[in-house]
């Protein structure tokens, strides 16, 4: 299979990142460290090539009432500007990925009503399924992938927005999380968004697919790889599409992992009746936070176990906290595991002791 | 990239090395390892007194990346630890072949460094 090139691949090559196969994709998964990149983020900014998210540009008369009947969280009220966190889920109410719907500024050359952006590799399933819905539910609306029309990079940190506000003419100064403003970046017209997936201030910058060696070499700090990435979206307990929920290998509605605040019982879209049910009934599992007491690095597929050896359940995602300098993870445990319990984290047949926890596992 | 490749080093194919002392041997991995694996964050390591047999994994070294079983290029009984590591893994990150060792053993009767490879050998290897 050929992997699909982000519109930096060149750039990523000259600078001696080391590349790993994502979602379908070649992608920089580390650039110098992950502990220097993810430090940097942390600490002051670092900028990443997310141009592997997807982008389904949806425009027309019923735009907004199919966009709007497909995701969990109820968009009509976005005002040119303004973005939603929310799940798509399937008529049992399974997340079959997690996105932003974007209602872009009025001024963008793009004309697009609505910007859907869906995980890496979920671009041709998800614009598919707009098209699908669209045609039997009979909607005027247009769909189009335009994955590979967008360059997308994320300036994430403090420093942030004195970095790029020096190469933009974009008003940096009101933009509230989830707000979004057109502006020049070095030049380039771009879709700045105040979103992220760091937990860090910060901004994902969509631009021209050629135009992006321009804003990139523009907003001059550390490069961020894929590592850096998920260590600092786990660091704040988000999910990973595929991984902290898969419709095939692990199925899972939004209560069970945690983005119930994503779910608007109130909208009418796929899954809703499902997850009316869910929410009345409760769930048997959440998705929680692990902490290791003991060292060790939790790892995806690592049994959890109370301090017993019972099975609770199994780590989704974990690594070893750059910040925090233990091992964290996630995991579906049973809704009677309280926070602050003492389980095992079964590492390559050791138990090792750990403890639940909320998250994010930082304050931010 | 260059990687360090100290002559007087015996390699396992599997990039750890031996330094081999009549009937001891320090053993670790190489620059070229560190450098693959990224950032180590953790180690396990046999206790002193066990026996590490050549050619079978006789620990783990895990980056925030990836976890690596660690081969034993000599046989023999565990004589010293590296404990350093267990509050500075990054040694290994930082000095491969110096403070980043991990164990030392008296070498079995049958083994015999020159079932290893060279540093030429090595580096060919790497290239």
């Amino acid at each position: 299979m050929t992997l699909r090139q982000p519109p930096l691949a060149d750039a990523h090559e000259a600078s001696g990142a080391t590349l790993t196969e994502f979602g379908g994709w070649e992608m920089p998964v580390e650039f110098d460290s992950i502990r220097a990149e993810h430090e940097a983020v942390r600490e002051s900014v670092g900028r990443f090539d997310v141009s592997h998210m997807g982008q389904l540009v949806v425009s027309g008369p019923d735009a907004l009432g199919l966009t709007n009947r497909l995701v969990t969280n109820d968009v009509s009220d976005l005002d040119p500007g303004e973005s939603n966190y929310a799940a798509i889920t399937d008529d049992r109410g399974v997340i079959l990925d997690d996105t932003v719907v974007y209602r872009p500024p009025e001024e963008w050359s793009v004309d697009a009503d609505y910007l859907v952006v869906p995980n890496a590799g979920h671009d041709d399933e998800m614009a598919d399924r707009w098209v699908d819905h669209r045609d039997s539910w009979g909607l005027d609306a247009t769909v189009e992938n335009c994955t590979e029309s967008f360059a997308m990079v994320a300036l994430q940190g403090r420093e942030a927005r004195d970095l790029l506000g020096a190469e933009t003419d974009a008003d940096l100064g009101d933009l509230g999380r989830f707000e979004s403003t057109l502006g020049a970046v070095a030049g380039v017209e771009t879709l700045v968004s105040r979103t992220g997936y760091t937990g860090e201030p910060g901004y994902e910058l969509i631009s021209p697919w050629e135009a992006a060696e321009t804003v990139w070499s523009a907003l001059e700090c550390q490069p961020c790889g894929l590592g850096a990435r998920d260590t600092l979206r786990l660091e704040m307990g988000f999910l990973l599409s595929g991984q902290d929920f898969d419709p095939e290998d692990d199925p899972r509605n939004p209560y069970e992992a945690g983005i119930g605040f994503a779910v608007d019982l109130d909208s009418e879209f796929v899954g809703r009746d499902a997850l009316e049910g869910a929410s009345v009934e409760g769930v048997d599992e959440k998705l929680r936070g692990i902490e290791l007491v003991d060292r060790g690095v939790p790892r995806e597929g690592y049994p959890v176990t109370t301090a017993d050896g019972d099975r609770l359940g199994e780590v989704t995602s974990g690594t070893m906290s750059p910040t925090l300098g233990r091992g964290i993870g996630l995991a579906y445990l049973p809704v009677d595991v309280d926070l602050d319990e003492s389980v095992r984290v079964e590492v390559r047949g050791e138990p090792k002791k750990a403890r639940t926890t909320a998250t994010p596992f930082l304050d931010r | 990239m260059n990687f360090d490749v100290p002559d007087d080093l015996r390699y396992l194919d599997s990039h750890e090395w031996a330094r081999v002392d009549d009937d001891t041997a320090r053993i670790g991995i190489s620059d070229f390892a560190q450098d693959e694996l990224g950032d180590v964050v953790f180690v396990d390591l046999p206790d002193e007194g066990e026996a590490v047999t050549a050619g079978e994994d006789f620990g783990v070294v895990e980056s925030i990346k990836a976890v690596s079983d660690i081969y034993a290029p000599l046989g023999g009984t565990v004589t010293a630890v590296n404990d350093d590591l267990t509050d500075r893994p990054e040694l290994i990150n930082e000095d491969p072949y110096g403070d980043g060792w991990l164990i030392e053993v008296e070498l079995s009767d049958d083994a015999d460094p020159d079932d290893l490879l060279s540093a030429d050998e090595y580096r060919d290897q790497i290239a």
